[in-house]
């Protein structure tokens, strides 16, 4: 139990869970006047180690499995429960966080506490360990599911924004020979994709082949423009530029061909396996080019329903 | 295996990073060319290149790679280390050449279970 007092999220949880929520309700009780083996039903039939003994002036013991074994062994099955019972009560209100309940266990030997209701003094529940470290995992479960839920929020824009047709357009600008940022804007493609809630596979997978499109505009133009197209059901991105275009694509598509300049090659770019690799990351792939004029690369990745 | 244990056993200097040591690697891709990575490389692998310039940490960051080991006693400047620390990517260096690291990954067992090799 200590180990959990020193873990700082789980003693946040422990201050801010209270009994009540923690407890058991359907209590199982005794009266004062009934027989041991009574007692022995009730602990095997419902598989618990203590219960409360209650009379019509409250709660007046509790007897748990080691008193009832303790009267086994000495023959007094026979007697009455409120001869045996431990009268030394250790209770805790319901409106106290589970922190104290936790220091209470740290305190006592005790396997359980009654639980009251401050006002009326009344029973209304009892607490085990066992009890304490449910209501904590459901506490945990539930900030899980908060934090994801937060997260997946953009998820549902499609879902959540009513139109025929909802397109989520992202635009991005990339000026040719400058090296030094070759892979900026795919960088904030990716988080503006991983931001709208589509799937980190396919999210990878556009990421790659517009870092392609992307060292492409840089290597072989002046500038160019990404322009991504964010639908329900897939994601276009064209990678236009007004550079030299390309004479023969399909040479320019086969792995291995490059037309790079050795500088670029020595940086690791220019393998010629930029358009193959956009190819094999999207499910189509169009590039229409005139030599002189400019490309217009185009690739469109279906999302999965 | 750890980041950090290859980091011990290959004497490695740690350049980025160096919160997040006890990432795992799942195998190992090396190549200087960054197509190739791109194409090839699998989340959790170690890169092993020569390559220092800013590009390689946006490789390793789109890929999800554990980590880049830079060779042959090169540094990458500034800029790719900044950027390294911004995007989490541990960059690592070694006087040592490609082959001998590569080598000495694959003793420990870097990379021997790649199913798809």
């Amino acid at each position: 139990m200590t180990d959990i007092v020193r873990t700082s999220k789980i003693q946040e949880l422990a201050y801010e869970c209270k009994v009540e929520e923690a407890m058991t309700t359907d209590v199982v009780t005794v009266a004062p006047d009934d027989k041991i083996v009574d007692v022995w039903m009730k602990l095997r039939d419902k598989q618990i180690s203590g219960l409360p003994v209650v009379s019509d002036d409250g709660l007046e013991g509790i007897i748990s499995v080691e008193d009832f074994i303790k009267c086994i062994i000495q023959g007094r099955k026979d007697e009455q429960v409120k001869d045996n019972m431990t009268t030394h009560i250790e209770f805790i209100y319901s409106d106290e966080p589970l922190i104290h309940v936790i220091k209470k266990f740290e305190k006592h030997r005790f396997g359980r506490f009654p639980v009251k209701e401050r006002d009326t003094k009344k029973l209304i529940g009892i607490i085990t360990k066992g009890d304490v470290i449910r209501c904590i995992l459901k506490r945990f479960e539930k900030d899980y599911y908060e934090e994801e839920d937060k997260k997946n929020k953009m998820r549902n824009i499609f879902n959540d924004i009513k139109s025929d047709k909802t397109t989520v357009i992202l635009k991005y600008e990339v000026k040719g020979k400058e090296f030094k940022k070759a892979g900026e804007k795919s960088g904030f493609l990716k988080n503006a994709l991983l931001r709208l809630g589509i799937a980190t596979e396919i999210t990878r997978r556009i990421v790659i082949a517009s870092m392609e499109a992307e060292m492409n505009i840089i290597i072989f133009t002046d500038s160019g423009e990404i322009t991504v197209l964010v639908e329900e059901d897939k994601i276009k991105v064209n990678a236009v530029d007004s550079g030299p275009g390309i004479p023969d694509i399909e040479k320019a598509m086969r792995p291995g061909y490059s037309t790079a300049p050795d500088w670029v090659r020595e940086m690791g770019f220019g393998a010629g396996m930029g358009l193959p690799n956009i190819k094999n990351c999207a499910d189509e792939m169009h590039i229409d080019s005139k030599v002189g004029q400019g490309t217009n690369l185009e690739f469109i990745v279906n999302l999965k329903k | 295996m750890k980041i950090s244990e290859i980091i011990k056993e290959l004497n490695l200097a740690v350049l980025s990073s160096g919160d997040f040591l006890d990432r795992e690697i799942n195998g190992g891709y090396v190549s200087d060319m960054l197509s190739d990575v791109l194409a090839n490389s699998k989340k959790g692998n170690i890169w092993i290149t020569l390559q220092t310039h800013l590009n390689i940490i946006s490789v390793a960051s789109v890929k999800d790679l554990s980590g880049i080991i830079i060779v042959n006693g090169r540094k990458p400047d500034e800029d790719s280390l900044k950027k390294a620390e911004e995007e989490r990517i541990i960059v690592l260096s070694t006087s040592e050449r490609s082959f001998q690291i590569v080598g000495k990954l694959y003793e420990f067992g870097i990379g021997k279970n790649d199913e798809d090799i």
